[in-house]
C-alpha cells in the first residue's frame, strides 16, 4: 500500500469537534476555502474604499474625503495629500491583486471547487493547504502593519519599480514590509499551487479524464501551473529588492553614487517574467468559471469544450514569452521588441478561439438569466473590450504613445479588474448555495449586477478616453496641467460612475449577510446542472464530500440528451436509463 | 485492497495512464522542485544581466577572487553525498535498516561538510574584503551561494529527520517512498550547485574577447 493511499485516508478522518480544529486550523478544503474568501472579501472592501478615495481626489481635488476622511487623513484635515495619494494607488493595486483576487478566486474557489468537481474527498496535501492559508494570513497582517509605519505605507506603485522602490525613493519600513509581505504571499500561493496541481493529477474520480473535467477546474489548474512556475521569479526579485533596501546592496541602483552600477531594468525583467503570467493567473479562473456557466445557463453543451481547454492552455504557454511588451519604452533592443510584439499578438488567436466558443455556446441556447449568468455575460462583454484594447498596447508604435497613460489603466482594469470581479461575483452567486446551504436573493443580486456592470464600463472606458487624450496615470492633480484641463469633466464623470458602482456593492453586502442568516434553504442541485458537486453531495457538502466516490461517465455539460425525457441535464456520473446496462459495464 | 478502501480512495495505487504509479508525495516534490528551480533561475538571470551589463567582470579583479580548488573539493563531496543518497534508497528498498541509517548518516555528513566548507570560504572572502556590498560580484556571489546554502541546510535537517525516523519505523515500501522523496530534494540541491558552481566560479572572466561590452 503506497503513501498515496495513506494520505488519502487522512482526508476521511472523522470531522474534528474542537472549535479550533474545525474553524481555525482546519485542514478541510471547504473550510479553508471559506477562510480565504472571508479574507479576500474583507480586503476587497478595503481596496475598493481606496479606489473611491483615488477617484474622489481626481474629481474633487483639495476637498476633504467625506465621512471617514477626517479620521484617516487627520494630519491634513481630511484632504488626501500627495504622499497619501501615492500610497493609496500603490496599496489599492497591491491589495486588489494579491489580497483580494488571489484569495477569492484561487485560494477560495480553487480550494472549494477542485476537490468537489473532480470527485475527491479533500486536497491531496490537506496540511499544506492549511499552511497556505495561514501564510497568507501572516502576509496580510504584515501588509496591514505597513500602514502604521512611521513614514507610511508603500508608495512606489504596485509594480514597485526601482529606483523609486529603493531607499532613495521610498525610505521607511512601509515599503520594506511591503516587500516582505509580497514574499510571504508568494510562499502561500506556491504552496497552494503545488497542492492544486497534484490534486488534479492524482485525485480525479474514476472515469474523470482530463477532458471530462469541468472547465472551471481547467482554469484553476492552469492558474496553479503558472503560479508554481512564475511566482518564484518574483520572489527572487523581492529578495534582491529587500537586500537593496536593508543590507545596502545595489542590484537596482545605477549612477555615480553607486560603486558598481546596478541595473534598474533588471528588476523590470524579473518583475514582468512573473508579472505577465500573473495577469493570466488572475483571469484564468474567471475564464474557466464562465466557460462552464455560459453552458449551464444556456442549457447547451459548451461549444468546442476541448478546444476551449486547449486554447486556454495555449494562452498559458504564450503568456510566458511575452513579458517584454511591458518594457517597450525601456530601451529594449528593437529586434527583441518586435519579437515580443509578434508573440503578444499571437495570444489573441487562442483567446479569440475560446471567446468565439463562448458566443457559440450562447447561440440558440435556452438562456436562463439568473444572477450568475448575468455576471458571466458581463465578464464576456468587458473582457472583449479589454482584450481589444490590449492590441494597441501590444503594438510598439501605438504603445510608445499610450505607455504610462490612463489607457493602460483602463485596459488592465477591464481585463483583470472588471472581468475578474464580475467572474468572482458570478462564482460567489453560483456556489454560495453549495458553500453555505442557502440561496442568495436574486432581486438584490440583479440590482448588484446592473449597478456594477453599467458603471464599470463607464469608469474604465472613460479611462481609455482620457488616456487616449494623453493623461498620464498616477497624477495627483491632472487639472493643474493646461493640456489636461479639458478632461476634468470626463474625470468627474468617471469618479461619479465609480461612486455609483460602490453604491451597488451595498446590495451585495446586504444580500450576502442576509442570505447567510435568513436565506432560503438550498436544495442540493438548485441550478439543475450535472457536475459532481451538485449531483453527488448535499448543500453544504458533508465533511467527507462524497459517501461513495462517483464513477464519471460523461462530460461536464451534457444537456438535452435524447435518452432523457424528464429533465434536460445529465449528471456526470449518471447512468442513462436506456443504455444503463451497457454503460454500467 | 478491500472494497471499503476502494470506495474511500479513488486512486490508491490505481494505474493512471497520465501519471503512471508515482506516489502523491513524489509528484508533489517534483512540482515543488520545478518551482524552486524557477526561483534559482530568477537569481541566475539577475547574475546574467548584471554580468553582461558590466564594463568588466569581475568589476574589481583585486578583491573579486574565488578559490576554485577549495570549492571544487566541496563540490566533489556534495556530489558524493548524492551517491550515498542513492545507496541509502537502495538499502531502504531492501529493508536493510542498518545500511539505510549508515548511508543516510553519510549523506548528512556530506551536507554538513559542504556547509562547513562554505562557512570557511565565506569568512575567508569577507576577511579579504569581498562582501555582499563590496560590488556586484560580491552581491551576486553571496546571494546565490547563500540561497543555495539555505537549501543545503534545509536538506540536512530534512535528511536528519528521515534518519531519525529510520531508526524506529518499519523499513517498508512506505518508508522507502519517504526516503526517495527526500532524496529527490537532495539531488536537486546538488544539481543546482553544479549550475551555480559553473556560472559563478568556472565561466572564465573576462568573457569572450570581442563579445558584448
Amino acid at each position: 500500500m503506497s503513501d498515496a493511499h495513506a494520505s488519502h485516508d487522512d482526508s476521511i478522518h472523522p470531522e474534528p469537534t474542537s472549535f479550533l480544529r474545525k474553524y481555525v486550523f482546519s485542514t478541510d478544503h471547504k473550510v479553508i476555502a471559506k477562510q480565504f474568501i472571508w479574507l479576500g472579501l474583507a480586503f476587497l472592501a478595503v481596496g475598493g474604499t481606496m479606489a473611491m478615495m483615488i477617484r474622489w481626489q481626481l474629481a474633487h481635488t483639495g476637498e476633504p474625503f467625506p465621512v471617514i476622511g477626517h479620521a484617516i487623513f487627520s494630519n491634513s484635515a481630511g484632504i488626501i495629500s500627495p504622499a497619501a495619494y501615492t500610497s493609496l494607488f500603490t496599496m489599492h493595486g497591491t491589495i486588489m491583486i494579491f489580497f483580494a483576487i488571489t484569495p477569492i478566486m484561487i485560494g477560495g474557489f480553487g480550494n472549494f471547487c477542485i476537490p468537489l468537481m473532480i470527485g475527491a474527498r479533500d486536497m491531496v496535501f490537506p496540511k499544506l493547504n492549511m499552511f497556505s492559508f495561514w501564510m497568507m494570513f501572516i502576509s496580510s497582517a504584515i501588509l496591514v502593519a505597513s500602514f502604521f509605519m512611521p513614514m507610511g505605507a508603500a508608495a512606489a506603485g504596485w509594480t514597485t519599480y526601482p529606483t523609486l522602490s529603493t531607499v532613495m525613493g521610498t525610505p521607511g519600513w512601509g515599503q520594506t514590509l511591503w516587500v516582505v509581505s509580497i514574499y510571504f504571499a508568494g510562499g502561500s500561493t506556491v504552496m497552494g499551487a503545488v497542492n492544486y496541481i497534484t490534486t488534479v493529477i492524482v485525485l480525479r474520480a474514476p472515469g474523470m479524464g482530463y477532458f471530462k473535467m469541468p472547465l472551471t477546474v481547467w482554469g484553476l489548474w492552469l492558474t496553479a501551473i503558472l503560479n508554481a512556475l512564475f511566482v518564484p521569479v518574483l520572489a527572487a526579485g523581492m529578495i534582491l529588492l529587500f537586500l537593496d533596501r536593508v543590507v545596502g546592496t545595489h542590484f537596482f541602483l545605477a549612477g555615480a553614487l553607486v560603486k558598481s552600477g546596478g541595473d534598474p531594468i533588471l528588476y523590470q525583467h524579473l518583475f514582468w517574467i512573473f508579472g505577465h503570467p500573473e495577469v493570466y493567473i488572475l483571469i484564468l479562473p474567471g475564464w474557466g468559471v464562465v466557460s462552464d456557466l455560459l453552458s449551464f445557463f444556456s442549457r447547451k453543451p459548451a461549444y468546442g469544450y476541448k478546444v476551449t481547454a486547449l486554447a486556454m492552455s495555449a494562452v498559458c504557454v504564450l503568456s510566458a514569452v511575452v513579458y517584454g511588451h511591458h518594457m517597450f519604452t525601456t530601451g529594449l533592443s528593437p529586434l527583441l521588441g518586435q519579437g515580443f510584439m509578434l508573440l503578444t499578438m499571437f495570444i489573441s488567436v487562442p483567446a479569440e478561439i475560446f471567446f468565439l466558443n463562448w458566443l457559440h455556446t450562447l447561440w440558440k441556447g435556452k438562456i436562463r438569466l439568473t444572477v450568475p449568468m448575468l455576471f458571466s455575460l458581463g465578464l464576456v462583454f468587458v473582457f472583449g473590450l479589454g482584450g481589444l484594447t490590449g492590441l494597441y498596447l501590444a503594438t510598439i508604435s501605438t504603445d510608445l504613445y499610450l505607455h504610462d497613460t490612463y489607457f493602460v489603466v483602463g485596459h488592465f482594469h477591464l481585463t483583470m479588474a472588471a472581468a475578474v470581479f464580475l467572474g468572482a461575483f458570478a462564482s460567489i452567486y453560483f456556489w454560495f448555495p453549495k458553500m453555505f446551504g442557502k440561496m442568495m436573493n436574486s432581486t438584490l443580486g440583479k440590482l448588484h449586477f446592473w449597478f456594477s456592470f453599467v458603471p464599470i464600463n463607464f469608469v474604465f472606458c472613460g479611462m481609455l478616453y482620457v488616456g487616449f487624450g494623453g493623461m498620464q496615470r498616477r497624477l495627483y492633480n491632472p487639472s493643474i496641467y493646461q493640456t489636461f484641463q479639458h478632461l476634468e469633466s470626463v474625470n468627474k464623470f468617471i469618479s461619479y460612475s465609480a461612486f455609483v458602482m460602490a453604491f451597488g456593492g451595498i446590495f451585495f453586502i446586504i444580500n450576502f449577510f442576509y442570505s447567510l442568516a435568513k436565506g432560503e434553504k438550498a436544495p442540493s442541485n438548485p441550478w439543475e446542472v450535472g457536475t459532481l458537486e451538485w449531483t453527488h453531495t448535499t448543500s453544504p457538502p458533508q465533511h467527507h464530500n462524497f459517501d461513495v466516490i462517483p464513477t464519471v461517465l460523461h462530460g461536464p455539460h451534457e444537456f438535452n440528451h435524447p435518452h432523457l425525457t424528464d429533465k434536460d441535464w445529465l449528471g456526470q456520473a449518471e447512468v442513462l436509463p436506456a443504455l444503463g446496462a451497457q454503460e454500467a459495464k | 485492497m478491500s472494497e471499503a478502501a476502494i470506495d474511500h480512495a479513488p486512486v490508491g495505487e490505481r494505474v493512471d495512464p497520465h501519471f503512471g504509479t508515482a506516489s502523491n508525495g513524489k509528484l508533489g516534490m517534483w512540482i515543488f522542485l520545478l518551482t524552486d528551480g524557477f526561483g534559482f533561475a530568477g537569481l541566475l538571470i539577475a547574475l546574467a544581466i548584471l554580468r553582461s551589463g558590466a564594463a568588466t567582470w569581475p568589476p574589481n579583479p583585486e578583491i573579486d577572487k574565488l578559490g576554485i580548488p577549495f570549492t571544487a573539493v566541496m563540490t566533489f563531496v556534495l556530489i558524493l553525498s548524492s551517491v550515498t543518497m542513492v545507496m541509502a534508497l537502495s538499502a531502504a528498498h531492501e529493508g536493510n535498516r542498518k545500511g539505510l541509517v549508515g548511508w543516510l548518516a553519510a549523506t548528512v555528513a556530506g551536507g554538513l561538510f559542504f556547509l562547513l566548507g562554505q562557512a570557511k570560504e565565506w569568512t575567508g572572502l569577507i576577511s579579504e574584503g569581498l562582501t555582499i556590498t563590496s560590488d556586484h560580484f560580491g552581491a551576486t556571489f553571496f546571494v546565490i551561494t547563500g540561497f543555495h546554502g539555505l537549501h543545503v541546510t534545509t536538506g540536512v535537517i530534512y535528511l536528519f529527520v528521515i534518519l531519525m525516523l529510520s531508526l524506529r519505523r518499519p523499513i517498508d515500501h512506505k518508508h522507502a517512498n519517504l526516503v526517495e522523496v527526500a532524496g529527490l530534494f537532495w539531488h536537486f540541491v546538488d544539481l543546482v550547485w553544479i549550475l551555480v558552481f559553473t556560472f559563478i566560479y568556472l565561466i572564465p572572466s573576462p568573457p569572450i574577447p570581442g563579445g558584448t561590452p
